[in-house]
């Protein structure tokens, strides 16, 4: 059901700002990988791009060409909310849709494409917040606003909106920077529960994080404000953090720049 | 209370040595509230130079300046300048509700002389000026009929527009509909008035009525329209700016078509706001008299068909009214000036309710 994921000669454009250029990475399925760098480095711009969700600032365009299972996403003819479906994404902030309600919300996705069927979606609903570690602490007020959720519980939400859709592949951009150990813990741990089924890709700045979730780690770096974001190191994570090839890399993770 | 501090104004500001401060009682500020009017009062009359409201007057000015200095005596300069702000502060919302209270009142007192079962039953048709009766339900029917005409053409095209300017316009095209929407913004009423007059009445509608030109209702609804577009594009424009960005991305994110997200999740999000902003634009239509006189004609009579003959409106009777000859005449403006302020209410109040009754948090 999880797909493998291959950039060759990914290149981001906001305008006339190249934000990312020449990406080679190849993301294996039913792994996570962590996308980690300084601030501004285009890890969020690659992530985005995965999902054709880049395009949807004006002026922003890819170049090159990203395949999942060898399908080019950015071929002409290639359906873009096919391709979000199969892809699904987890933002920073949790971004629950707030005139819905908790049961509303996860089956957004599936009500919104055309599932009116009760049945499927009640069982779709359970699934999504069972697999988010979310059913009990809501099962009895699914009719409630999502946004009267904790931030933790509201970004579990999101998440569940997310796989409700049983996307193959779920992007996840700094997922736990709003929120507090205990609920970025509850969601590590979904998130290796979540491995079974999904390739999962994360943005993160938070090294420790990257260190314990993901099992590859990507390292983007800028020589300076302004220039484009570069993959300069891709290796098992332990690799990474333990013995990295790059002098960069090591130089980032032990803190000495970033 | 037992402080060391005396007063701030004998120490140095920098450290203040005690967070506890001394506090005038709270009967002082009510006291001397009473006593300023008191002294106000027995100087304005016993000079014999004026009424309640110089008393009014004088007695917040010297209750301004008693009040500073006696919190500057107890508490020091900081309290002191806080208290005097915070007084006038407070009058300053007083003014602001003053004019508003006295519309209410002046309104309602004077508008309940008419404000009976005749008043809305019945039409000015036949009523002489020696005649005490007569009504304004020719009026009222005129104000629903060309109003809803009028909100049923500019709130599709007033939102659709929005949307296009927020979500799908790009470039110079976009650019011009947001200046000219502005532009119309500013247009007054006289001037949509006779537009429609030169276009609809006179040029366009002699092909449907015989060659004569057609005075009607639907004429002073597509004036009004003229009128109420402008705000509705705008407010509605604003509102969905008002909606986070995330918001959408969220929807994208599922496989989301972008018109599905928008009719699915950002109109429901904004709804409350464009709810209000159509109300604002109603409101201000319902109140025009000149266009409804020009393009209406106005009439005595009750006529239930918009796209024949001459039509009142609320606004366009109290005009009549206020300037008949009758001596009956009078009330019947008052009467009809609080119906409509009425309905305008009754309206924004009903809209209100169900624009929350789509929201979640019962």
């Amino acid at each position: 059901m999880a797909k493998r994921i291959e950039a060759s000669n990914v290149t981001a454009y906001y305008g006339g700002f190249k934000a990312i250029e020449n990406i080679n990475l190849t993301v294996e399925p039913k792994t996570v990988t962590a996308l980690i760098g300084p601030s501004g480095c285009g890890k969020s711009t690659f992530l985005r791009s995965i999902n054709r969700m880049h395009e949807v600032l004006p002026g922003a365009r890819v170049e090159g060409s990203l395949t999942i299972d060898g399908q080019d996403i950015y071929d002409r003819d290639v359906d873009v909310t096919a391709v979000r479906r199969m892809i699904g994404m987890v933002f920073q902030r949790p971004n629950p849709f707030p005139t819905m309600s908790i049961y509303e919300n996860v089956v957004a996705g599936l009500r919104l494409n055309g599932v009116r069927r009760k049945s499927i979606l009640d069982e779709a609903a359970e699934k999504a917040l069972r697999s988010a570690n979310l059913w009990d602490e809501v099962k009895d007020r699914l009719g409630k606003p999502g946004a009267g959720l904790s931030g933790g519980q509201q970004q579990r939400l999101c998440i569940a909106r997310t796989i409700a859709v049983e996307p193959q592949v779920v992007l996840m951009d700094e997922p736990c920077s709003a929120l507090d150990p205990i609920s970025t813990l509850a969601i590590e741990d979904l998130m290796f529960q979540l491995k079974d089924k999904f390739t999962i890709i994360i943005v993160t700045h938070n090294m420790q994080q990257a260190a314990r979730v993901s099992d590859r780690t990507a390292f983007f770096s800028i020589e300076k404000t302004g220039d484009p974001g570069r993959l300069i190191e891709y290796d098992n994570t332990q690799k990474i953090f333990s013995n990295p090839s790059v002098k960069k890399t090591e130089d980032y993770i032990t803190g000495r720049f970033g | 209370m037992t402080t060391t501090v005396t007063s701030h104004r004998t120490r140095p500001p920098a450290q203040p040595p005690t967070l506890r401060a001394r506090r005038l009682p709270k009967y002082v500020a009510p006291a001397i509230a009473l006593a300023a009017l008191l002294v106000a009062a027995a100087i304005v009359y016993g000079a014999g130079i004026g009424g309640p409201v110089l008393v009014v007057v004088i007695g917040a000015l010297l209750y301004l300046g008693a009040l500073y200095v006696a919190a500057n005596v107890v508490e020091g300069r900081r309290s002191a300048r806080n208290r005097t702000w915070s007084a006038l502060i407070h009058s300053a919302f007083v003014l602001a509700v003053l004019p508003l209270a006295s519309v209410v009142w002046t309104l309602v007192s004077k508008g309940l002389e008419r404000f009976d079962a005749n008043f809305f039953l019945t039409s000015m048709n036949n009523i002489g000026a020696r005649d005490p009766e007569g009504g304004a339900y020719h009026a009222i029917v005129g104000t629903l009929l060309q109003v809803g005409i009028a909100a049923l053409i500019t709130v599709p095209l007033g939102i659709l527009c929005a949307i296009y300017v927020v979500e799908y316009g790009r470039g110079k095209f976009a650019f011009a509909i947001r200046f000219f929407v502005d532009v119309m913004t500013g247009i007054p009423s006289i001037v949509a008035g006779l537009f429609i007059l030169a276009f609809w009445v006179l040029i366009v509608s002699p092909y449907f009525n015989d060659g004569r030109p057609g005075f009607s209702g639907f004429a002073a609804a597509l004036a009004l329209s003229v009128l109420m577009l402008p705000t509705v594009v705008r407010s509605t424009e604003e509102m969905l700016r008002l909606v986070p960005a995330p918001l959408r991305e969220g929807a994208y994110a599922l496989g989301v078509p972008k018109w599905k997200t928008i009719l699915r999740i950002v109109l429901p999000t904004a709804l409350p706001g464009i709810v209000t902003g159509v109300m604002l634009a109603i409101a201000r239509a319902a109140g025009e008299t000149a266009p409804v006189l020009l393009v209406a004609g106005g009439g005595a009579a009750i006529n239930f068909n918009p796209f024949e003959n001459n039509q009142s409106s609320l606004a366009l009777f109290v005009y009549q009214q206020a300037g008949d000859a009758s001596r009956y005449a009078p009330a019947r403006a008052w009467t009809a000036a609080l119906t409509l302020v009425a309905l305008v209410l009754i309206l924004t109040i009903a809209a209100k309710l169900l624009a929350r009754r789509n929201r979640l948090g019962r």
